[in-house]
């Protein structure tokens, strides 16, 4: 199970690197080190504020286009081209192609995060002339847009175990939407009334909470992380993300493959 | 024990949008194949061959029926590591070279390391892609792309092969290769369950055959039987035209060309078209008994209503 798993896993990887998907962290790299001397010009003293939050705010956006984008077409494109039917004529069980696509996209932008990361630091080396301690909660914000990513890649790859490519992109966007500002949906659930408070609850809980995730501003005022939120936001973001491949199995395993 | 064994094997397709209604594609399919032997699924487009492949390899769910691969239901995973497939005009990972993608398939198929580095440049030597190196699959022919196709599906060296149409557009010359690799396969004593439309292909290659149409099992059966059922005739020659009027009612078909006839007979009408030329005074010029071919046999079974079991 597991060499059939990994097998998944990193051909699903192989793929993206040689689709030159990793690309875009070199004009992400290029674009942000470029730019960051313009930053002192346009906004004395508030260099550093805007570098951080410009630099991390496009780490984060990048890594969603990229998970959406190729995790809409992770199985639909394999029924399309037909390549998932000599996969599942070999002993692989639904389930680990499922998780092995899952664990390959995740891969991929685990590593294309990793090496806008390390662009960013390049381009606030640039800016500040010397590493600052405050830097290293940065770290803390990269890790948070990480876990953004575990639950965008599950939504998108359960949308895509059952719906085409553009509408999964649809879905899978209009959610990362609704998930940026969960927070104001849960303050309107609370100040509503009946069955409207119970919908919009409801609805409050089963979006996923990108809100949370994001601490790119107070990182950027060097306000501190507490370590509380770092553990709720990793238990919630792994649960969520579990939950949901779990029922893109449930619905893949039972799916006639035309 | 049997190779396969399907047993009333029925798949009914939703179709419509709002008003599902339910289209037959397979219905209740029951036949056998033997260790060791070479069988042929015959049938037009659309008669249901490549339901039932999607349906042996776990593609899609039976309505109905059952199916055994080498005594294990067709569900067990285990038993996919004793079979190959190639579905019809496969696409492969096209950005993976042909070693890198049979390494892939063999480590899903649980092959060992070491054996995979002693079996894949083999494999590619015996397909006749050796000299193909570490070219990406997007720039391979489409004749190579189907012996890349067939690697795959006996790379775990498995003792069931499917192929779904494994010599669809293929021109002449790929057609011939892929046909010699599947002889390779049944000296090498495989079992070979082979879908086809192509009958030359059946013709050459299979023990056996069954014929589908319209999801319907129409005919099954051990080829020279088969052809032998729509043989009996005879083709007879000769010189005079004139002669045609009095044993007209003896031929099936004729034609005339210039002074040459040309007909054909029931073999059991043979001796009175024989007696007729001679008084007639005609000049014989060939008498050949005509065997049946699969072709007839399978024209006959496509136009008929009645399905059989077998």
């Amino acid at each position: 199970m597991t060499s059939r798993l990994s097998a998944i896993t990193l051909n699903t990887f192989r793929e993206a690197v040689r689709d030159r998907v990793l690309y875009n962290f070199i004009i992400f790299v290029l674009l942000l080190v470029a730019s960051a001397p313009l930053f002192s010009q346009i906004s004395i003293g508030m260099e550093r504020l805007i570098l951080v939050n410009v630099g991390l705010s496009s780490i984060s956006l990048f890594g969603v286009i990229i998970a959406i984008f190729i995790g809409i077409g992770l199985v639909s494109k394999e029924i399309e081209k037909r390549t998932l039917y000599t996969i599942l004529s070999r002993p692989v069980r639904r389930w680990e192609f499922i998780a092995g696509k899952y664990f390959g996209l995740m891969l991929t932008l685990v590593v294309n995060t990793g090496l806008m990361t390390l662009g960013f630091y390049v381009a606030l080396l640039i800016s500040d002339r010397a590493f600052k301690p405050a830097d290293a909660a940065m770290l803390i914000a990269v890790y948070f847009i990480v876990l953004q990513f575990l639950m965008v890649t599950a939504i998108t790859l359960l949308f895509s175990s059952f719906s085409t490519p553009i509408f999964s992109a649809i879905f899978s966007f209009a959610l990362f939407a609704i998930g940026t500002f969960a927070d104001d949906l849960r303050n309107f659930a609370a100040l509503a009334q009946g069955v409207t408070k119970w919908l919009a609850t409801g609805v409050a809980y089963v979006v996923p909470n990108f809100a949370s995730l994001n601490v790119i501003s107070r990182v950027a005022h060097d306000q501190h992380i507490a370590g509380k939120l770092v553990l709720y936001n990793t238990v919630y973001a792994l649960l969520y993300s579990a939950a949901v491949v779990i029922v893109s199995v449930l619905i893949f395993e039972r799916r006639n493959l035309k | 024990m049997f190779a396969i064994e399907v047993q009333y094997l029925s798949k009914d397709y939703a179709v419509g949008f709002w008003k599902k209604q339910l289209r037959p594609a397979l219905k209740n399919l029951t036949l056998t194949v033997q260790t060791g032997e070479t069988f042929g699924f015959l049938g037009p487009n659309g008669a249901g061959k490549t339901t039932t492949l999607k349906l042996l390899m776990g593609i899609i769910f039976p309505t109905s029926g059952s199916a055994t691969i080498l005594g294990k239901n067709f569900h067990d995973p285990g038993i996919k590591r004793r079979i190959g497939f190639l579905p019809e005009q496969p696409y492969f990972y096209d950005y993976l070279s042909a070693p890198e993608l049979l390494d892939y398939y063999a480590i899903l198929s649980g092959v060992e390391q070491a054996e995979r580095k002693r079996r894949i440049p083999r494999l590619l030597e015996q397909v006749g892609l050796s000299d193909v190196g570490n070219k990406q699959l997007r720039k391979f022919s489409k004749g190579m792309l189907q012996r890349v196709g067939i690697a795959q599906a006996i790379v775990h060296d498995p003792e069931v092969v499917f192929l779904d149409e494994p010599m669809s557009g293929l021109d002449p010359l790929g057609r011939h290769e892929i046909r010699e690799l599947i002889q390779n396969l049944k000296d090498a004593g495989k079992t070979i369950f082979f879908s086809t439309h192509i009958l030359s292909d059946a013709e050459a290659l299979c023990d056996r055959v069954a014929v589908l149409h319209k999801g319907e099992l129409r005919g099954i059966g051990v080829m020279n039987d088969l052809r032998s059922t729509t043989a009996g005739k005879t083709e007879v020659i000769w010189e005079g035209p004139v002669a045609l009027q009095a044993v007209a009612r003896l031929t099936l078909e004729s034609h005339v060309t210039g002074e040459l006839v040309r007909v054909k007979v029931a073999s059991d009408a043979l001796d009175s078209l024989l007696e007729g030329l001679r008084r007639q005074r005609a000049r014989l010029v060939a008498v050949t008994p005509l065997h049946g071919t699969l072709e007839e046999y399978f024209l006959s079974k496509t136009s008929e209503e009645e399905p059989v079991r077998a």
